[in-house]
């Protein structure tokens, strides 16, 4: 009875903590400008099941890929014996689905018990990967500091979350093998592939009462580890686990190439070229708000930029395969995320804190990301190729270059000459657009 | 021979339309090296008796590099201006040489207006071939050479546009040769984004250096590519390691025309 009453207040103050951090970040993603993803939902539900649930931009690089499945399918499959933990936790029984799922139960629990194993294999891997190994995209610049510790300290969790499972099963099944089990009384084995090894070998020998101790620490240490992951997850880069999924359903679906034509430019140069037109012929909406042309903070991102910001799981495909890192310039777009992220939780925070007008003087572009940044990009789409969860970070980078060049009229000096030849000449270069044809006589 | 290429506004005033419009963009215009290929496009196109024509002083910037530069406004004039002029010769197809300007002219003009088929200069030729008015035969000066293709962005990633070009390479019983990087994952030459009208930031190395370090590791004696901007970084890529003897940078449809000795 007190265990139940404990378990439900543990469970209240665990969901109900999530969730209130829950509703702060999608209050941030708000904050974002319109954009449409809603339409083709069957392509779009298509692009979810093969991206994110069947992970397969992941297997471009098949060693991590492995290695992240064995713990992506250890997670999905732990949450049917969670179900078990939640209606044990509440009802105070032991083991309820046994009964019920028979056979059944114990090749699903051996099930997760291997891919548990497995998991557990995969995170040490992990490990010596970032610490050992120091794979160069898991230990550049960027990552130094709180992403590092946040990447360590998860797959720590993951193996006292594997360990915890191990002690409450492996106790169980040797409770069970002395006749002492809470599921029964008579003596017997759950026949779990792990656990019944784990059980028949050292843990029989331990007294009664250091086995229900054992098993009971396990089972509320599994229990506390899931709740403090999921409070831990809105923090953390973490928060892929859930957000790739609504992130690759919200995907973009156009050829990569087609960079958005803005609505707002398209009314005036319709004035421009015919002043007849009637100014408010095209999509009102917005031309009647007054935006900033491109992006200068989070606020003038889509919603959909930020809800990539905030999926981000600073794997660095994307950096390491960008032409501009590969060859010493300063941009990431590994970093471009992780700066539209940490600015945004930083608006999200102040506008809660001192109403919504709030400014705090400072900006994404150029407290976060630099010019040099954001002309250092080729558009090559290299890494948007490459984000195992269709993250853009490129239209990021092109609306901090409109912002750039359209509101403050700072570019590199070459390109504003070019720019002014395309206007005057009708070609990048100052050629007379008349000699346009002059190759067709030429030798 | 002389190169016969009618212009928009001459065969509408004999009162003919063409099947298609060769869009010849401000590389393929004016820079030296890239009206060569040019010329190898309109080669072919005579030969294959294909009815074609130009804008010719018409025809003005596509717009891309403003974009990429993030000057929506001067796309847009461009974009505007340039849609108006196809639209009053109610052209229905684009062809061009230039993958910048196919991505441009097929996925952004149309929602400002301009709606057309656009194909890329490899796509008309593989038709060309597959369709039997062009034929090479035995694959020409080039059979048996190792020839690599460089993806250029535009028309690998950003249109999904990877086996057209290949499978012309493979038409002249050539040995290809893939890169290391290569399809999806290719690597950029260090142009696109309007870098081609810029020095790069600071670094420790160019990207088309890195590039053609790539295209050196398959030890081919051809860089084939299709787009002008890319054939220009690995010329210099090629150049900054003093190989221009040894290996050449060519475009797909100069590597077409070579080979069936046009
Ligand atoms: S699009 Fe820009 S940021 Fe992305 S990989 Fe290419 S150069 Fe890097
Ligand atoms: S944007 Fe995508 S590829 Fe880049 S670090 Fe984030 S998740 Fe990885």
């Amino acid at each position: 009875m007190v265990s139940s009453i404990l378990f439900v207040l543990l469970s209240l103050i665990g969901i109900g903590f999530f969730t209130f951090n829950i509703l702060k970040i999608r209050s941030n993603i708000k904050l974002g400008r319109k954009i449409d993803r809603t339409d083709n939902p069957s392509k779009r539900w298509k692009t979810m099941l093969l991206v994110a649930f069947g992970q397969k931009k992941m297997f471009s690089r098949p060693i991590p890929a492995l290695l992240h499945f064995c713990v992506y399918a250890a997670f999905v499959i732990t949450q049917i014996e969670l179900i078990e933990i939640f209606v044990d936790g509440i009802s105070g029984n032991h083991r309820v689905f046994k009964e019920t799922l028979g056979g059944f139960y114990t090749f699903t629990i051996s099930f997760i018990e291997i891919l548990s194993v497995l998991a557990l294999l995969a995170t040490f891997a992990f490990l010596s990967r970032r610490n050992l190994l120091k794979l160069p995209r898991l230990t550049m610049q960027e990552l130094a500091g709180w992403p590092k510790k946040d990447a360590n300290l998860i797959l720590i969790m993951e193996v006292v979350l594997v360990c915890c499972i191990f002690m409450m099963n492996g106790a169980d099944e040797a409770l069970y093998l002395k006749g002492a089990s809470h599921y029964t009384a008579e003596a017997g084995s759950y026949g779990f592939t792990i656990s019944s090894i784990l059980g028949d070998s050292f843990l029989v020998n331990l007294s009664i009462e250091n086995l229900h101790l054992i098993e009971r620490i396990g089972w509320w240490g599994h229990i506390i580890m899931v709740f403090s992951f999921l409070n831990y997850l809105p923090y953390s880069k973490h928060f892929h686990i859930l957000l790739a999924f609504p992130n690759t359903y919200y995907s973009n679906l156009e050829k990569k190439g087609k960079f958005n034509n803005m609505e707002s430019v398209t009314a005036e140069v319709a004035l421009m070229l015919d002043p007849t037109a009637d100014p408010y012929a095209t999509n009102s909406e917005s031309t009647a708000e007054v935006l900033r042309f491109g992006a200068k903070d989070v606020t003038d991102l889509t919603w959909k930029n930020l809800l990539d910001a905030y999926s981000c799981t600073e794997c660095g495909r994307c950096t390491s395969s960008c032409p501009a890192n590969i060859t010493g310039k300063k941009l990431s777009p590994r970093k471009i995320m992780m700066d539209t992220r940490d600015r945004l939780t930083e608006v999200g925070d102040a506008m809660r804190k001192h109403g919504k007008d709030y400014l705090d003087g400072k900006s994404l572009l150029g407290d976060y990301i630099t010019e040099e940044e954001v002309w250092a990009c080729t558009s090559c789409n290299a890494c948007v190729q490459e984000c195992p969860i269709n993250i853009d970070p490129l239209s990021i980078i092109l609306d901090l270059r409109r912002n750039l060049v359209m509101e403050e009229s700072k570019m590199p000096a070459e390109l504003a000459g070019m720019l002014t030849n395309i206007e005057n000449n009708g070609a990048p270069w100052q050629f007379s657009q008349n000699d346009r044809l002059n190759w067709a006589s030429e030798d | 021979m002389s190169l016969k290429v009618p212009t928009m506004a001459e065969m509408t005033a004999q009162g003919e339309t063409p099947d298609v419009l060769f869009w010849v963009g401000c590389a393929g215009s004016f820079d030296d090296r890239a009206k060569k290929i040019t010329k190898a496009l309109v080669k072919i196109l005579n030969h294959c008796n294909v009815k074609f024509a130009v804008l010719g002083t018409e025809e003005s910037c596509s717009g891309d590099p403003a974009k990429r530069a993030g000057n929506e406004f001067t796309f847009q004039m461009q974009a505007m201006m340039n849609i108006q002029v196809l639209n009053g010769y109610s052209v229905n197809k684009i062809v061009t040489a230039c993958p910048h300007c196919f991505n441009t002219l097929k996925n952004e003009y149309p929602e400002l207006g301009g709606n057309y088929e656009v194909i890329h200069h490899t796509q008309l030729i593989q038709d060309l071939i597959n369709t039997g008015k062009l034929a090479l035969e035995n694959g020409g000066v080039y059979k048996g050479k190792k020839i690599t293709f460089h993806d250029p962005c535009y028309l690998g990633r950003a249109n999904d546009v990877y086996d057209a070009p290949r499978e012309l390479i493979e038409k002249l019983d050539a040995e290809l040769v893939e890169m290391k990087r290569c399809k999806s994952n290719g690597l950029c030459c260090g142009a696109g984004g309007a870098q081609m009208f810029k020095e790069a930031e600071k670094g420790n190395k160019e990207v088309n250096i890195e590039r053609t370090e790539d295209a050196f590791e398959t030890n081919s004696e051809i860089i084939a590519t299709g787009c002008p901007f890319c054939n220009t970084m690995m010329t210099d890529g090629v150049k900054n390691f003093n190989k221009e003897a040894f290996v050449q940078v060519l475009d797909v449809a100069e590597l077409i025309a070579n080979a069936a000795e046009l």
